[in-house]
């Protein structure tokens, strides 16, 4: 097989997975050595392909030959996909190509479960070991580690990676058994405990040593995971707990959430009508709140409402439903209220502390910050405007929010207006 | 009217300004122009007159703003600069930038913005052809073409230079140009269209494009807001996009139309096998630990990994059981495993576990040597925004948890007993144990030989008055002591 088809299959075998972040990296650059490469700060995104992800790191699969039977997933033994294999070598060059055209941050490599994890992981690191010693490469690495993979090279990943993770891909124990009989969320758990401890570890022996190289030091800056909306029957509860679950316990960088698409091969088991897209897009933010808004999951979901309202983002669905906080006074509020206003973001929040200290904010502020009018309006005092208390209690102010209905059409030329991709993206 | 041109660059323009703010020219009285860029009226150069004012203080932030918009191309760029550093130095505005909301600040910082996304844009898509090899040095050979909005290319030339050192390359815009040998980055003036060769990898590079693209999910206006149609002309990948789009929804209706494929039970896999037998292990749940006191230590440890007789479980990453030789002579247990203990699965390897390694060692005890191990088996914590708060375990907690510690004793079966803190030596003495009055060897108990109760070293840790910690290491100390002491 050439090496023109084997990267083909084994990109689009690795497709599924939407992590591409390439930032948050410990600053390095080139100047000092034979290779190419830097990275620090932001991340840089390359290109972009219809599907609106970013392409920043080369991704693929070392092998998409795997043992294991994920029903979610195209790769499963018991799917009849072509099956290709780099040899650790073709990957090493493919990487250094793309990367010296700039076509590419790095390179992400994950693999079908081949032999054993411990097999695979040394195939894995082959490659890492000889970018990094062979070609001096200081490019972006994101390795995927397998939770039953031994304590040794999950340590020697790390060394190699700016980023290393593993999949929880289901919320629920439950639900592995069930779709991915070989994983155990047990097992995951135990393993990113104890990469947060060395991660951790690392950043402390970095600090002490003030920039200083040493062995201890060397590790990933971080650990991120991913999980799959729309396969199994879980609730959006179930997936906000889980990803607090593992921000709080194990500081994961990001929770990535997939909404299931459909994939070539189905499985019997799993059901056929994917997820809508915007599931998915609500779960981001409201993983958002919880990480920078100061909200706690239990006022996103509840027990009566498991599940995030898809025609309103969580913000605004907040606020509709606790109306006795607003509203609010922009020149007066303190902080972590400025960041409930639906339509302020963060960034606009701390802007708008900032201007207040020199005058009165007034409409025209919001509109030179560029906030949604529309949205906030309804919910905030400021100099000149005072919303009143009619409107806020009216029963239809929720209806002024929410999409009207439209046809699904997308074309290239005229994409998606008035859509619900559309309003997704806005 | 004066007219004043610019020949592009920031120093440029910052001297005439500099000296007319000097003389007290008013904004109003000054006609900006940029030289090579076409000006209404073509006044040419005038003569500054002499200065009458004092040399004007600026902000460092207003230098750094000024910097940066002198690369945009919007012919009214010098002309808004100077009216803000007028404003803040004759107009008595001195915090003028602070006020983002300002008309005229607000369009500098929008400027910036478009500088900045120019400059990340360069930065994602120049795309390096290959052109050959440096005959004498062997070092590979590139060559970029690329159109900013902006003149950025003395903005980015850094980040090429740092990013591609090992490689000799140059990079041409309309605007500007830039090459880097190893040796020096030179700056040059913009040329004209330059013809990039086509290369094989860019084949490789577009089959990725199209297998990397997911066509159950079309977002063609969010690739289009990051990826805007006036950069497609210099990427290689961008003709893919029209058909890759179009044939999505019959790949998508291809998908859904096939068969579903049964699940294939794997066969004797020997590594699914082993897989099997976790599970199995995991899939346990052990709710009565009182049954299996007796099992060896590593029956126990098993077992233990599935106890859910209370629910710390739940919340914990694992069970954190017993470490040491199995027939050791001195065991040594203590509350629960911490912060640390939790992520790790290891006892004692927190902050507490660290002093106690000292007093350990002052007291001339291998810690290699002694089984350590917790009265309770999982960490018991709240989450606290980035910390997770240690919560002593309840009576029940403990006292579901006692079998695990008493198999553990009676499998080690040590001559000397070592109970730090009250939990542990309540949950194998007695609910009314207090440390601070029987602290010190314990008689009569069935335990081993020796017993001694001492305080836990988190609480040497938790003490804040130096005095009072002086004091209570040299006591835990002699406890230490008096367990070995024959």
């Amino acid at each position: 097989m050439d090496l023109q088809r084997k990267l083909e299959i084994l990109a689009d075998a690795a497709k599924y997975d939407a992590s591409c972040a390439s930032s948050g990296a410990n600053r390095r650059n080139s100047s000092n050595g034979k290779g190419v490469g830097s990275t620090g700060g932001a991340g840089i995104c390359h290109s972009y392909a219809p599907d609106g992800r970013c392409i920043s790191l080369l991704k693929v699969l070392l092998t998409n030959r795997c043992l294991y039977d994920c029903h979610y997933c195209i790769n499963r033994r018991s799917s009849n996909v072509q099956r290709a294999a780099f040899t650790p070598a073709e990957v090493v060059k493919l990487t250094l190509d793309f990367y010296k055209r700039n076509y590419i941050e790095g390179l992400f490599l994950s693999s079908g479960i081949i032999r054993s994890a411990d097999h695979t992981m040394e195939q894995v690191i082959e490659v890492a070991r000889s970018l990094r010693e062979d070609h001096d490469f200081r490019g972006y690495l994101h390795l995927k580690t397998i939770p039953e993979a031994s304590v040794d090279l999950i340590e020697k990943a790390g060394q190699y990676a700016d980023r290393i993770s593993i999949n929880i891909e289901l919320p629920k124990e439950q639900s592995l058994k069930t779709f991915a009989p070989e994983k155990s969320l047990k097992r995951t758990r135990i393993a990113m405990g104890k990469i947060r401890h060395r991660v951790e570890n690392a950043a402390e022996v970095r600090r002490e040593r003030q920039g200083r190289r040493s062995p201890e030091g060397k590790f990933a800056t971080g650990q991120s995971t991913q999980v799959i909306v729309g396969a199994d029957d879980s609730t959006d509860q179930v997936f906000l707990k889980r990803s607090h679950d593992l921000y709080s316990n194990y500081r994961l960088r990001r929770v990535y959430y997939s909404a299931f698409s459909p994939i070539p091969e189905p499985s019997a088991i799993l059901p056929l009508k994917a997820p809508p897209l915007v599931r998915e897009h609500r779960l981001y933010q409201a993983d958002w709140l919880m990480r920078f808004y100061g909200f706690e999951a239990g006022e996103i979901v509840s027990d009566e409402r498991p599940n995030l309202a898809l025609d309103l983002d969580p913000k605004l669905s907040w606020a509709l439903r606790n109306r006795q906080f607003f509203p609010v006074d922009l020149n007066r509020a303190e902080k972590l209220l400025l960041y409930r206003v639906p339509g302020l973001g963060v960034r606009n929040a701390d802007r708008i502390l900032g201007i207040r200290r020199y005058g009165k904010i007034r409409v025209q502020d919001l509109i030179r910050l560029r906030v949604s009018l529309k949205k906030v309006l309804p919910f905030v005092i400021t100099a000149d405007h005072h919303p009143s208390s009619r409107e806020l209690d009216h029963d239809n102010l929720r209806a002024r929010f929410a999409p009207p209905p439209e046809q699904m059409e997308l074309h290239l030329n005229t994409p998606g207006k008035g859509s619900p991709l559309g309003q997704v993206m806005e | 009217m004066l007219s004043v041109a610019i020949d592009l660059s920031f120093e440029d323009w910052r001297e005439k300004a500099r000296g007319l703010l000097q003389a007290g020219i008013k904004p109003s009285e000054v006609l900006w122009e940029s030289e090579g860029e076409a000006g209404l009226f073509g006044g040419g150069n005038a003569i500054i007159p002499p200065p009458v004012h004092a040399p004007p203080k600026v902000p460092k932030e207003f230098v750094s703003l000024a910097h940066t918009v002198s690369h945009h191309s919007s012919p009214d760029r010098w002309g808004l600069l100077y009216e803000v550093l007028w404003r803040m130095t004759q107009g008595g505005e001195a915090s003028l930038l602070k006020r983002s909301t300002d008309p005229t600040v607000a369009r500098l910082a929008r400027m910036r913005k478009e500088i900045a996304r120019d400059v990340h844009k360069m930065h994602a898509f120049v795309r390096f052809k290959k052109t050959g090899e440096d005959p004498e040095s062997g070092r590979e050979q590139f060559m970029a073409w690329f159109e900013p909005d902006h003149r950025i290319m003395p903005l980015t030339a850094k980040f090429f230079q740092k990013r591609f050192t090992g490689m000799d390359w140059a990079i041409f815009t309309p605007t500007g140009s830039a090459s880097w040998d190893g040796r020096e980055l030179r700056l040059g003036p913009g040329v004209e269209k330059v013809e990039v060769p086509e290369e094989e990898l860019d084949e490789l590079w577009r089959g990725y494009y199209r297998s990397i693209f997911n066509p159950a999910r079309l977002k063609v206006k969010a690739m289009q807001a990051e990826m805007p149609k006036k950069y497609w002309k210099n990427l290689p990948e961008s003709d893919l996009i029209e058909s890759l789009v179009s044939e999505s929804r019959f790949r998508v209706d291809g998908m859904r139309e096939e068969a579903p494929r049964p699940a294939n039970a794997g066969g004797k896999n020997p590594y699914l096998k082993h897989l099997r037998d976790l599970d199995r292990c995991d899939d346990t749940v052990v709710l009565q630990p009182d049954d299996h006191v007796g099992r060896p230590l590593d029956k126990l440890r098993e077992l233990a990994a599935c106890c859910q007789a209370c629910p710390l479980h739940g919340s914990a990453t694992g069970t954190v059981m017993g470490e040491g030789p199995t027939d050791a002579d001195i065991m040594i247990v203590g509350e629960q495993p911490g912060d640390q203990e939790d992520l790790v699965g290891r006892p004692f390897v927190g902050p507490a576990g660290q002093l106690l390694d000292r007093f350990l060692a002052e007291a001339g005890i291998d810690r290699s040597q002694c089984y350590l191990t917790n009265a309770v088996k999982h960490f018991k914590f709240v989450p606290k925004g980035k910390h997770r708060l240690h919560q002593s375990p309840s009576v029940d907690e403990v006292s579901r948890c006692k079998p695990w510690l008493v198999g553990e004793l009676l499998q080690v079966n040590p001559r000397v007993l070592i109970l730090l803190g009250a939990t542990a030596a309540r949950s194998l003495i007695g609910p009314g144990f207090k440390i601070t009055r029987q602290r010190g060897v314990v008689e009569g108990t069935w335990l081993a030989d020796r017993v001694v109760a001492t305080v836990h070293p988190s609480y040497l840790l938790r003490l804040q008055n130096h005095s009072d910690r002086e004091e209570e290491e040299r006591a835990f100390l002699q406890d230490l002591k008096a367990a070995v002491t024959p």
